[in-house]
C-alpha cells in the first residue's frame, strides 16, 4: 500500500553536514544514497540507512551534474528490514555507539559532470568509489548530465553551446548536437525514450531526436532570461529541468522579473510546458520571494515541487492547475538543488551552508495517548 | 578659437609639463621660467608619452583574473592557466591575455583601503585617500597636464564609457577644466560635435564670434570656474571636430574590428587606440560591469570574455605601431572582490588584497610583485597602496612624482609623499 503523501506535512527527517557549501544533490536510482556535490570539488555520498559519509574525490572543479546508470529500485523493502534490525539491536544493547553494517547496496554507476569540462564515471555502490573513467566532454563548464531511460546513453551540455551524447557503457562519443547560440544549461531525456530536451541561457529549449540528432522544434522559455542593461550582462537559463513521469510535461526552473542581475533581484519561477502542444505557463511562489529556483521535480502524486534560494531557502509545491504555489517550506539556507526520492516519500535539498536536508512528505504518526 | 580674454594669467595657467621632465634635469618648480631647452622639447615630441587606463568598473575579481587560487575554499570553480611567463599563472578566463604576459607586469599585493565604489575609484585614480580641504586631480588630468603638448589638436584627457555607465567627472580639480576628461559616451563623438547641415563656414565663424562676445561680456562681471569650464568645453569641441574621423571605427580594416569584437568594450577599446594615435594624451576606457554580488562566476565568464581578446589585440596593435614603449597601459578597478564566496555564488566588495596589471612605457613586462596568502585573504609580501601605484605611473612615464603643483601659489605634491614607486616593475 502506497504511503500517504502530504506536502503540508513536509519536515526535516535528516540533516547531512559537510564543511563546504553544496552545489547539487541527487538520490541514486535505488534510493539508498544521497549524493551531494560541494564547492571543495568533492561529491559526498550519504548512506540513508547507516548515515555513513563517503567522499568521492577526483574532480578538480565544482560538480553540478549527477546522473545514474543502472536498474531502478525493485522495492525489496531492505530499508524497513534494516531499520527493524537496528531497533532490535538498540533494544538489546542500548543506544550506544553501536552500528550495524548496512545491507550491500544494489550496483549502479554514477556519472558526474564538472566545471572543467569533464565527465567522470564511478562505481556508485562501491565501498570507496574511485573514478573509473574521465572523459573531456566540453570546452568550459559542463552544466548538466542526464541518462537515457534505457540506460545506454549519457547526455551532457555546457558552455561551449553544445549538447553531446556518449555511450554509457564505455564513454565513447556518440553524437554532438549543435544549434544552441548560448551556454546550454540543462538536458533531460523524455521518459518514453527517443527525444532529448536541452535549454540554454537565452531561454531556448530544443527538442532533439536522439537517434538522428535532428532538432525537431524550439520551445520558448525566454521568460527565464534577461539582459540587464545596467550591468550589461545576461542572466538566465534553466537551472533545473525535468520531465514528468508520463512525459506529458516538461519543467524548467530559473529566475524571472530580474531588475538587478548583480544583486539577484528577481523571483523564482518554473516554466511548465505541455510537451505535446509546446505551450507553457509559469508557476510562481505565492509568497513574495527574491531569488532563483535551482531545483524542480514532478512528484508521482501529481504535484510540481521546486526549491530555490536568494533571500533564504524555500521549497514550493504546486498542486492542481493553480499557477501560484499551494504550500511552501522554509529551508535554513539557500537551496541550490532538489532531488525526489524514488519511493516518493522524501525529497532532499542541497544547502549553501553545507547541509543536505532530507524532508519526509508523509504525515507524522499521531502521538500515542 | 581664441582663448577667452578673461583667462587668468597666473603661473598655473602658463605651466608647462616640460618643467617636470626628470630627463631634462629640470630642478625648478613650476613657474613661468620653468621651460626646458629646445633640444629636450624635440626629444619629447619624438617620444611623446601617453596613457591608457582600462577601468573594469564595479570591482573585477582578482581571483578570477590576476591572482587565482584554484583548489582552495575561496578559489571558485575556475582553473589557473600557464602564461607566456614561466611560473606565472592567471585565471582561465584570460587565455589571450596569458599569451601577452611577457608585456604585462602584475601587482598582486594591493591594499586600497576602501571597499566603496566612489571612494575606491577616487583612491585608485588620485593615488590618495580623500582628504578634507583638497580635491586631488585624477591621473588622467595629471597626465594631460604633464605630458600634453601646448596647443595639441586633441583634448588631453578623454573618457570612453558605455551609455548609462557614467558621466562627466570633476576630475581635473585645481588643474583646471582644460585637463578635465571629455566624455565619449557609448563610443560616439561628443554631442553636437558636427556642424548642422547647411551651416557654412562663414556662418559658423560669425555665430562663434557672437558667442565669444556674449561670453566676454558675461564674464566681465561673473567670471568663475564654471564659466571657464563652459568656455573650455567649446574649445575642446572645436579641437575634436577637426579630427572627427577618429571616432569612425569603420575606417579600420574589418579584420581589426573583428579582432577587437563588435561588442561595446571591443569597439571602445579600438576607439581608445585611435584616440591615442590621434594625439590624445590620456584615454580611459571603462568596461561595465563587474560588481558581481550574485553569480560572480557566470558574470565574469561574460565580462572577461569581452575583455580578454580586445585587450590582447590592443597590446599587439600598440607594439606593431611602435607605440607600446611610449604608452603606459594600466588595467584597474576601484577595488577587488571578496575571497569568500557568498551564498548566492557571489563575491562582495574587497580592498585588502587585490591586483592591478600594467604594461608598456617604462614597465618591466613579465614582472610580478606582491603575494597574497593561500586563500587570497591578506597580502603576505610587498603590500602597496594606490599612492605607490601613482608614483609608479609617473616614474614609468619619465616624470618626477616628487614635484609639486602650485594652485593659488599653494604647494601640493603631485603624488602622495608618503609613498614611492614600485621599482620592481619599472625598467
Amino acid at each position: 500500500m502506497l504511503p500517504t503523501i502530504d506536502p503540508t506535512a513536509a519536515r526535516v527527517e535528516r540533516e547531512f553536514k559537510h564543511a563546504s557549501p553544496l552545489v547539487g544533490c541527487r538520490f541514486d536510482l535505488h534510493g539508498r544514497f544521497l549524493f551531494a556535490s560541494a564547492q571543495d570539488n568533492t561529491i559526498q555520498r550519504f548512506d540513508l540507512l547507516t548515515g555513513a559519509k563517503t567522499a568521492l574525490v577526483g574532480h578538480n572543479s565544482w560538480v553540478r551534474g549527477l546522473a545514474f546508470v543502472g536498474t531502478p529500485a525493485n522495492g525489496t523493502g531492505e530499508a524497513a528490514a534494516y531499520a527493524g534490525r537496528v531497533t532490535a539491536l538498540h533494544a538489546a544493547a542500548g543506544f550506544a555507539a553501536v552500528t550495524l553494517p548496512g545491507p550491500k547496496p544494489q550496483p549502479f554507476t554514477l556519472v558526474s559532470a564538472d566545471y572543467h569540462g569533464n565527465l567522470i564515471w564511478w562505481q556508485g555502490d562501491a565501498a570507496d568509489p574511485k573514478p573509473l573513467r574521465t572523459v573531456k566532454a566540453h570546452d568550459g563548464w559542463v552544466r548538466a548530465v542526464a541518462v537515457s531511460p534505457d540506460g545506454r546513453t549519457v547526455a551532457s551540455c555546457g558552455n561551449d553551446r553544445l549538447v553531446k551524447l556518449w555511450a554509457a557503457a564505455d564513454g565513447k562519443p556518440v553524437r554532438t548536437l549543435e544549434g544552441h547560440a548560448a551556454h546550454v544549461y540543462n538536458v533531460a531525456f523524455h521518459p518514453a525514450g527517443g527525444r532529448l530536451a536541452s535549454a540554454d541561457l537565452k531561454g531556448v529549449v530544443k527538442d532533439w531526436d536522439v537517434k538522428t540528432g535532428a532538432c525537431g522544434r524550439d520551445l520558448d522559455a525566454k521568460v527565464l532570461t534577461k539582459y540587464d542593461p545596467t550591468f550589461m550582462a545576461d542572466i538566465g537559463g534553466a537551472r533545473a529541468m525535468g520531465f514528468s513521469g508520463d512525459g506529458a510535461k516538461l519543467a524548467c526552473a530559473g529566475i524571472v522579473n530580474v531588475s538587478n542581475a548583480f544583486a539577484g533581484v528577481g523571483n523564482p519561477a518554473v516554466v511548465l510546458f505541455d510537451w505535446a502542444a509546446g505551450t507553457s505557463k509559469v508557476l510562481k511562489p505565492k509568497d513574495a520571494f527574491q531569488g532563483t529556483a535551482w531545483g524542480v521535480g514532478f512528484h508521482p502524486a501529481g504535484f510540481v515541487v521546486a526549491a530555490g534560494g536568494g533571500s533564504g531557502g524555500r521549497v514550493w509545491f504546486w498542486t492542481g492547475d493553480d499557477a501560484a504555489s499551494a504550500h511552501a517550506v522554509t529551508v535554513p539556507a539557500n537551496a541550490r538543488d532538489l532531488t525526489l526520492h524514488p519511493d516518493g516519500t522524501r525529497l532532499a535539498v542541497a544547502g549553501a551552508n553545507g547541509s543536505a536536508l532530507v524532508y519526509t512528505l508523509t504525515p507524522a504518526a499521531p502521538a500515542k495517548k | 578659437m581664441p582663448a577667452c580674454s578673461y583667462a587668468c594669467h597666473s603661473a598655473n595657467h602658463r605651466a608647462s609639463r616640460r618643467a617636470f621632465l626628470g630627463a631634462a634635469g629640470a630642478a625648478a618648480v613650476l613657474g613661468p621660467a620653468g621651460f626646458a631647452s629646445p633640444a629636450a622639447a624635440r626629444e619629447l615630441a619624438k617620444t611623446q608619452k601617453r596613457v591608457l587606463v582600462i577601468f573594469l568598473a564595479g570591482g573585477v575579481s582578482q581571483l578570477e583574473t590576476w591572482d587565482p587560487k584554484p583548489g582552495t575554499d575561496t578559489g571558485g570553480p575556475f582553473a589557473a592557466i600557464p602564461t607566456a611567463v614561466p611560473g606565472t599563472r592567471i585565471g582561465e578566463l584570460l587565455p589571450h591575455t596569458a599569451k601577452q604576459m611577457k608585456r604585462i607586469a602584475l601587482v598582486r599585493g594591493l591594499n586600497s583601503v576602501s571597499p566603496d565604489h566612489g571612494i575606491g575609484e577616487k583612491i585608485m585614480l588620485t593615488g590618495r585617500k580623500p582628504e578634507a580641504g583638497v580635491e586631488y586631480p585624477h591621473i588622467g588630468a595629471v597626465s594631460a597636464k604633464l605630458l600634453g603638448a601646448d596647443g595639441q589638436a586633441m583634448p588631453g584627457h578623454v573618457h570612453v564609457f558605455p551609455a548609462g555607465a557614467g558621466g562627466r567627472s570633476q576630475d581635473a580639480t585645481f588643474l583646471g577644466p582644460k585637463f578635465a576628461s571629455v566624455p565619449v559616451v557609448g563610443g560616439k563623438p561628443p554631442a553636437d560635435l558636427f556642424r548642422p547641415a547647411g551651416l557654412t563656414d562663414e556662418a559658423d565663424r560669425q555665430r562663434d564670434d557672437l558667442r565669444q562676445k556674449l561670453s566676454d561680456k558675461f564674464a566681465k562681471s561673473r567670471r568663475s570656474a564654471a564659466t571657464e569650464a563652459y568656455t573650455e568645453s567649446f574649445a575642446q569641441a572645436e579641437r575634436v571636430f577637426r579630427k572627427a574621423d577618429v571616432f569612425d571605427i569603420s575606417k579600420e580594416d574589418p579584420k581589426t574590428v573583428a579582432r577587437y569584437g563588435t561588442h561595446d568594450f571591443g569597439r571602445h577599446l579600438l576607439l581608445g587606440r585611435r584616440l591615442l594615435e590621434s594625439g590624445v594624451t590620456y584615454v580611459k576606457v571603462s568596461h561595465s560591469n563587474y560588481d558581481t554580488h550574485h553569480e560572480n562566476f557566470d558574470f565574469h565568464i561574460e565580462q572577461l570574455g569581452e575583455f580578454d581578446r580586445p585587450f590582447a589585440a590592443l597590446l599587439d596593435d600598440l607594439a606593431d605601431r611602435g607605440m607600446l614603449d611610449s604608452t603606459l597601459v594600466v588595467v584597474m578597478s576601484e577595488m577587488g572582490r571578496t575571497p569568500k564566496i557568498n551564498d548566492r555564488y557571489g563575491r562582495d566588495h574587497w580592498s585588502a588584497a587585490w591586483s592591478v596589471a600594467l604594461a608598456g612605457c617604462g614597465i618591466k613586462g613579465g614582472a610580478v610583485v606582491g603575494k597574497t596568502n593561500a586563500g587570497g585573504t591578506a597580502v603576505t609580501d610587498r603590500e602597496v597602496g594606490s599612492g605607490h601605484l601613482f608614483h609608479t605611473y609617473l616614474r614609468a612615464l619619465g616624470l618626477n612624482p616628487t614635484k609639486n603643483f602650485y594652485p593659488n601659489e599653494r604647494p601640493i605634491p603631485i603624488a602622495d609623499p608618503k609613498a614611492d614607486a614600485i621599482t620592481e616593475i619599472l625598467l
